[in-house]
């Protein structure tokens, strides 16, 4: 569950609950494996913000910790898993926040397996962007790349046959996308009031959803099919109020969607594609209604890597994506006619040193989004990774309109044990 | 077509040539004998688990170590079916790759990042490439299957007092780091003491050592520890390996990718 850290009671019975589980596993710790990180960060914006938004500063400094406890029986039948994370920020308070990533027990049968409690699943192929993966919510307020992801409480039944694996989720509790604070940076304008959250549904969170999905190899295609039905992990936004100031409310609708994803490998390519068609409810442009929609989203490149360039042990990858949304301007999301350039370098050294840069252009305003992340090691236990993200020609009309000055460089510097 | 078959010509009478001069033929079918009766010797294992130190190091003696756990299924009549799970470095701790690998096809090969609870395939053309920045390639230590090479038996010799068949190997792999492997092979055991490599000029670049040999099973012979030296760069690893246990009931099941998410 996510625990606010600032907000007042209930937050403060989950931490000690919290607490509490950690101490009760800590008491059969023979049998456990602990590992986790602590991660310092500085966050640097290279422009002052936007007058709009006087809240915002220059610099964040925050720290996070993620730690992971396992255990198992059964020679390996059985176990549980238990990973924690929190974050403190120095100025965004929502982006102060602690998350179960992981709660859950998971049996291993012959030819199939479930897994009761916290967990996450990842689905898809593609870099750019994650179209397909559905099951859990985005950790919003971590980092621009929707990567982070909340733990989601879920049954699971996974069958392995020879025709395939197929997944059944059971998802049993909804969970909201986290968003920035008024001091947050980036973040949406106006900012967004996570409190005054609607559904389409009167079940609200409690609603339980339901997914599918069937996955196969033949040779060298990998090949997915999914399907999903329930409360939206994507959020809508309509114009709310708070202590008199304008916010915007998520607004989470009902939806149906149909996934496939697909891998193709060669010697030297990686063929990528995800494609989606949803059924929902959208807010129209111009009447501000809520009105069906469906649409069919796709991703779709390739990967081609330069194995041992210059005759050293790195390696350079050529990646290039595109992405596409048929609803055009009216997508909610931001890329509808877009395309991924990214290059990968991974330098095989012992530091395991190794960088991604990406641009992603837009066809149609000519928009760019700049990413570069680089990590090596430091002696055994110390990683640093830098994050550059660029916000270049953003388009007035455009989603990302308010965040034009929000380029950082971010630095990371984590110890593990 | 005819081109093929001219060249094919040319190049089998170049062959009976050169078997007639120097006995070629013969050195060859040797090479491949003592091949063939070191896998048949090596035949059986079924499956086995063992916990595997790589101890890096570079020219000015300073260190990296890494830990894995290793599960080997056999595969009789193809390549073997490999787990490896990391434990340190402590930062890609769980993260752990899956190969299928095959005598004369690619390996098919799965890496889990448990980051992001994603299952990527990715391309095994980079056999040559350094395994965990080490200076073991991937196909150093991938499943060593008959068909990977083709043989030449050299001669006898006699390394550290044990009576060795000299067999000069050529990976039949062709984005393979090698031009040709140079291996002493125990006459009494058939097991590799000692392999020499050359790069793709053809330029000597690594020497693999196996020293502490144990039987198991009163059977198959590990060595306990692999030491790579690269003459090139003067770095070397050495692989330190413990927990060997065989027969373990490993089967399929634990070489899929479902396990490759759960490893530990």
């Amino acid at each position: 569950m996510n625990i606010n850290l600032n907000s007042p009671a209930p937050s403060g019975i989950s931490l000690y609950a919290l607490t509490a589980l950690t101490l009760m596993l800590v008491s059969f710790q023979s049998l456990a494996e602990w590992s986790g990180d602590i991660s310092f960060q500085n966050r640097y914006f290279l422009h002052d913000p936007l007058a709009q938004n006087p809240e915002q500063h220059n610099n964040y400094l925050s720290i996070s910790s993620e730690i992971e406890y396992y255990n198992n029986f059964d020679s390996d039948d059985k176990s549980v898993t238990f990973t924690p994370f929190v974050r403190f920020d120095q100025y965004d308070k929502e982006r102060s926040h602690g998350d179960i990533r992981e709660l859950f027990y998971e049996q291993v049968y012959d030819g199939w397996e479930l897994r009761l409690g916290i967990s996450k699943v990842y689905w898809g192929v593609t870099e750019s962007q994650h179209l397909v993966d559905v099951i859990n919510q985005t950790d919003n307020v971590e980092n621009t790349d929707g990567e982070d992801k909340l733990g989601q409480p879920m049954i699971k039944a996974s069958f392995e046959k020879d025709w395939g694996v197929v997944d059944l989720f059971i998802l049993a509790y909804f969970r909201e996308r986290t968003f920035q604070d008024i001091e947050g940076r980036p973040r949406a304008f106006p900012v967004v009031d996570s409190n005054q959250a609607n559904y389409e549904s009167s079940d609200e969170e409690q609603h339980i959803d339901y997914a599918l999905r069937w996955f196969q190899y033949f040779g060298d295609l990998e090949l997915g099919l999914g399907y999903f039905n329930g409360t939206s992990r994507e959020a809508l936004f309509t114009p709310g109020n708070r202590n008199g100031q304008t916010v915007l409310t998520p607004y989470y609708p009902q939806m149906q969607q149909a996934s496939l994803d697909a891998q193709l490998t060669t010697e030297e390519w990686l063929w990528k594609l995800e494609a989606i068609v949803r059924d929902w409810q959208n807010i129209d442009i111009n009447t501000a209604q809520l009105i069906d929609e469906s649409f069919f989203a796709l991703t779709g490149g390739f990967e081609y890597t330069f194995v041992g360039v210059y005759e050293s042990d790195a390696d350079l990858g050529l990646v290039m994506e595109y992405l596409y949304d048929d609803r055009g301007i009216e997508a909610t999301a931001i890329f509808q006619n877009d395309i991924m350039l990214g290059l990968r370098l991974a330098m095989n050294d012992a530091d395991s040193s190794e960088a991604l840069l990406g641009v992603i252009y837009d066809l149609d305003n000519q928009e760019r989004l700049i990413s570069l992340e680089a990590s090596k090691r430091f002696a055994e236990n110390w990683t640093g990774t830098l994050e550059v993200r660029g916000f270049n020609k953003i388009d007035r009309l455009s989603r990302l309109k308010g965040i034009e000055d929000d380029d950082f460089i971010q630095i990371d510097i984590a110890y593990y044990f | 077509m005819k081109k093929n078959k001219f060249v094919k010509i040319i190049a089998s009478s170049f062959l009976l040539l050169s078997s007639i001069t120097t006995g070629y033929a013969d050195d060859i079918s040797k090479g491949l004998e003592i091949a063939k009766e070191a896998d048949k010797r090596d035949t059986g294992f079924v499956d086995s688990t063992a916990k595997m130190k790589m101890i890096l190091k570079n020219k000015q003696n300073q260190t990296n170590t890494r830990e894995v756990k290793v599960k080997t299924l056999e595969v009789i009549g193809d390549g073997d079916k490999g787990l490896s799970i990391f434990n340190t470095p402590k930062d890609i701790k769980g993260t752990a790759s899956l190969t299928y690998s095959h005598a004369l096809k690619p390996d098919e090969q799965w890496l889990y990042l448990p980051a992001l609870k994603r299952v990527k395939r990715i391309s095994s053309k980079n056999k040559s490439g350094p395994f965990m920045g080490s200076e073991f390639a991937y196909e150093d230590i991938s499943s060593q299957e008959v068909d990977k090479y083709t043989y030449k038996y050299i001669k006898d010799d006699v390394l550290d007092g044990i009576n060795c068949f000299v067999v000069e190997r050529y990976p039949a792999y062709k984005h393979s780091g090698y031009t040709r492997q140079i291996a002493w092979i125990n006459q009494q055991e058939y097991r590799p003491e000692k392999i020499v490599f050359y790069d793709r000029k053809n330029t000597l670049l690594k020497t693999l050592t196996y020293t502490d040999y144990q039987q198991y099973l009163n059977k198959f012979w590990r060595a306990d520890a692999m030491h790579m030296v690269n003459h090139q760069t003067g770095k070397s690893t050495t692989l330190s390996w413990k927990d060997y246990k065989f027969k373990t009931g490993l089967t399929d099941k634990d070489f899929n990718r479902n396990s490759l998410k759960r490893a530990k």
